[in-house]
């Protein structure tokens, strides 16, 4: 286990934003928490990072564990000059040959000395993702990390995620309202809207009925999406993707 | 005589011509706030310079009526408005109303208070705009004093202050406390307005702040370049401020502003030229 709550309640200004959130990541697994806006989602994220402090329950992380964060967004004031280059040494000073291969590794290779407030919105997130590598973390957190981009920007970057799993061994928690290739990208789905309603494997999860009821059915042909690239990319898939969690969890709404 | 008498003798010297006294002190304010001034633009802090500026006349008023030096008095009122404003803005106050409030009232309190204190040696005018050809050499310890402090802090937490600059969840993820940060430079504010009275008055400070640094970047790439590129700009400005102060007799700190914000034309039109 590399980060876990207990029983996590959060109120924000009187509302209770989280409300007895018990959840795991285990090393090397791909997890998504997937919820509607305004499903607390973030705020989870922020209690996992410790952003923001739990009225009940707890957060705990293996000792020693490295996180490497990547925000929603990144607005840079237009009166801060600051190259990729400059932005990769924040907060820890690396060498230009570290810089250039992290951005090599996530396909921005020469953009150095660009300045970062000309980058396009997945340029820039595959610059965060470069940052939050160059700290060698044992865990990625990624807060809604495709936000703005297009179908095929999302799919490449979700293949650039499983890909740096794959080399570094990161396990990776991400954050997205975004059902569609979410959930062809993730070991494990959890499903929250407050609470976690349901939890497991993608295809576990989009046959709960809790989850149906908070993305309604239109999402089948998301999902019918989904199982067909799979079907087509790798046959034994679901072999694949059940061994670590057989059945899922259910959690009554 | 050996060479370090002879030396410090011509120092010394040199440090009874007032003019060499306002140069060195517009050259050091200028050293600090290049480098803060930078960082009020990144952070949209201008606001919260001129409060903090303003409330400083308070504490001259406060100075001269328990006769403590000015610099310190003005530091501690700075102090205190900076720190007030940063508390109730963390808390989510309007901002705007708040500083409205706070800003002006303090100016408009300190400006009473100096009248019922004061038998008039000195014209409220040297506190309003400032009066560099009349830096003492004890001004100017607490000038370059405050400077190097305030460079100091900056250097010291350099990394951690851009990074909560450019982000704050990202320094927070890092073990960065954003919180912290800010109080630093908040501080440092203080402390530049403290020392800057003298140089360009409590009206003008926030310029001395915003104008050299947004010339600065203009021709910079990098942050750092930005900064140490402003604390020239700012020397210059301070140096023909002070020629035109001393050619024309025209008011010290209007004069240090006005050249400012000729040099920032100036970087502007080149900025734009270059990358054409």
């Amino acid at each position: 286990m590399l980060l876990a709550t207990e029983g996590l309640t959060v109120r924000l200004g009187g509302v209770e934003v989280l409300s007895g959130v018990s959840m795991a990541v285990e090393a090397g697994e791909i997890v998504t928490i997937l919820g509607p806006n305004g499903s607390g989602k973030s705020t989870l994220l922020r209690a996992l990072l410790g952003m923001v402090v739990p009225d009940v329950g707890r957060v705990t992380r293996a000792a020693g564990l490295k996180i490497g964060y990547v925000p929603q967004k990144l607005a840079i004031d237009p009166s801060l000059p600051l190259s990729v280059c400059r932005f990769l040494s924040l907060p820890y000073r690396v060498s230009p040959a570290e810089a250039d291969a992290a951005l090599y590794r996530v396909g921005m290779e020469g953009t150095g000395s660009k300045p970062l407030a000309g980058l396009s919105g997945g340029q820039l997130q595959r610059v965060m993702l470069a940052r939050a590598l160059l700290g060698k973390p044992g865990l990625l957190v990624l807060d809604e990390p495709t936000q703005g981009l297009d179908q095929p920007g999302e799919a490449a970057f979700y293949r650039l995620i499983a890909e740096v799993r794959q080399e570094t061994g990161a396990a990776v928690l991400m954050v997205s309202h975004d059902v569609h290739v979410v959930m062809a990208a993730s070991d494990r789905v959890i499903c929250l809207n407050h609470h976690i309603c349901c939890e497991g494997t993608p295809r576990v999860v989009s046959a709960a009925p809790e989850y149906r009821a908070l993305f309604g059915l239109g999402t089948q042909g998301a999902l019918a999406l989904y199982q067909h690239r799979h079907d087509h990319s790798h046959d034994h898939v679901h072999e694949h993707h059940h061994d670590h969690d057989q059945d899922g969890h259910h959690h009554a709404g | 005589m050996n060479i370090i008498t002879t030396m410090t003798k011509m120092a010394t010297t040199m440090l009874d011509d007032f003019l060499i006294r306002a140069g060195l002190a517009g050259v050091g304010v200028s050293l600090a706030t290049g480098p803060l001034g930078s960082f009020v633009l990144w952070r949209r802090m201008a606001y919260f310079g001129d409060a903090t500026a303003h409330a400083a006349i308070l504490g001259v008023a406060l100075a001269l009526a328990t006769d403590l030096p000015v610099p310190l008095g003005t530091l501690a009122v700075a102090v205190i408005m900076a720190v007030t404003v940063a508390t109730l803005a963390a808390r989510g106050w309007a901002v705007d109303t708040t500083l409205g409030v706070l800003s002006h009232g303090a100016l408009a309190l300190g400006l009473v208070a100096i009248s019922f204190v004061h038998g008039v040696h000195t014209s409220l005018e040297t506190y309003l705009f400032g009066d560099i050809l009349a830096v003492s050499k004890s001004d100017l310890a607490y000038i370059w004093g405050g400077a190097v402090l305030v460079l100091g802090l900056l250097a010291w937490r350099w990394q951690a202050l851009l990074t909560s600059t450019v982000n704050a969840d990202l320094a927070q993820a890092d073990g960065i406390n954003p919180d912290r940060e800010r109080l630093i430079l908040t501080l440092a504010l203080a402390v530049v307005v403290a020392v800057a009275l003298k140089v360009v008055g409590a009206l003008l400070i926030a310029a001395m702040l915003v104008i050299p640094a947004a010339a600065a970047r203009a021709l910079s790439r990098g942050p750092e370049q930005m900064a140490a590129l402003a604390s020239g700009i700012g020397a210059l400005a301070c140096l023909a401020g002070l020629g035109l102060s001393l050619w024309k007799d025209t008011p010290a700190g209007p004069s240090i502003v006005t050249a400012a914000a000729g040099f920032f034309a100036l970087a502007a039109l080149f900025g734009r030229m270059r990358r054409q």
